[in-house]
């Protein structure tokens, strides 16, 4: 996302990633990113959370009008616990330190539409017929 | 590792890649600054306009597919977040189908403009599938299709909030 956040940046219209792994950022260098310290697949925050998810958009939208210099990364204070424990186990695919997969961590690279319920795939072919 | 670190997926990656046998894999780095467009308006008078790559999709369209897959989806944002669905294969698809909000947080935006914090809501969002391989077909196919996109849209944008996975 930080590379189509420079894309977009360079047409004239301001941006701001939210991120959960500053290492892929910092080296993507968007314009202005807000990190969180979330394990993947919860980078808005905790499950059913409300309260958590507006504090944590809120910390990134008011961190983004402190952006000043092009290319900064501001930690905005959001934890997925005090207990740091998750980030041992952490990696990029299935393994988030959340939830433990065996083996290979990235699902298989499916050449097909993944559907959430097999009814989205009626759904979509009838639209599309 | 120092827990009060932000976890190094780049090495990470790197670890598991060459544990498995693969070369390391090359992040897109881009050393040179990135362009700048100054905010003009204070956040309670900006539409905010949602993208987001947890591969999320409405029900009627088709889904992403897994393998590169470098198109988007538009996304009604007068719909809640309940109605969306996602799909990818790089995170654990099930607390995010449990709740949306936490790749796709269109609920808390919507309530954020009621209450004035923001001032508006691009009308659709656009979804898209990170984890796209190949870092050339992210910049020459998928975010030209972003910036189609939003030269399309009736509402002038004056922020885009990128929610990657």
């Amino acid at each position: 996302m930080g590379l189509v956040a420079r894309a977009i940046e360079a047409t004239g219209t301001p941006t701001v990633c939210l991120t959960a792994a500053r290492s892929i950022t910092a080296a993507a260098n968007p314009p202005r990113a807000a990190f969180v310290e979330m394990p993947l697949g919860y980078t808005a925050g905790r499950p059913h959370d409300p309260a958590f998810q507006t504090d944590l958009l809120n910390r990134a939208l008011t961190a983004t009008w402190s952006i000043t210099e092009p290319g900064t990364i501001v930690d905005i204070g959001v934890q997925w616990s005090d207990d740091q424990s998750w980030k041992d186990a952490a990696t990029s695919g299935l393994d988030n330190g959340i939830r433990h997969a065996d083996g290979d961590s990235r699902s298989p690279r499916l050449e097909e539409p993944q559907y959430q319920y097999e009814s989205d795939r009626a759904a979509a072919e009838a639209a599309t017929a | 590792m120092d827990l009060s670190r932000p976890v190094d997926y780049i090495a990470r990656t790197t670890e598991q890649y060459s544990a498995l046998g693969f070369e390391p894999y090359q992040w897109a780095h881009r050393p040179d600054p990135p362009a700048w467009a100054p905010l003009d308006k204070p956040l309670s008078e900006s539409t905010v306009l949602l993208v987001g790559s947890g591969g999320a999709y409405r029900e009627g369209q088709v889904a992403f597919h897994w393998k590169d897959d470098t198109g988007i989806r538009h996304i009604p944002t007068d719909q809640p977040a309940s109605d969306v669905r996602v799909t990818h294969f790089a995170y654990d698809l099930e607390p995010a189908r449990s709740d949306p909000n936490i790749v796709f947080p269109v609920d808390r935006l919507n309530e954020m403009v009621a209450d004035g914090t923001i001032g508006g809501l691009a009308p659709e969002a656009l979804a898209c599938m990170g984890g796209i391989y190949s870092v050339s077909r992210a910049e020459e196919e998928l975010a030209p299709a972003i910036l189609d996109s939003m030269a399309q849209m009736p509402t002038d944008i004056d922020l885009v909030l990128l929610v990657p996975v």
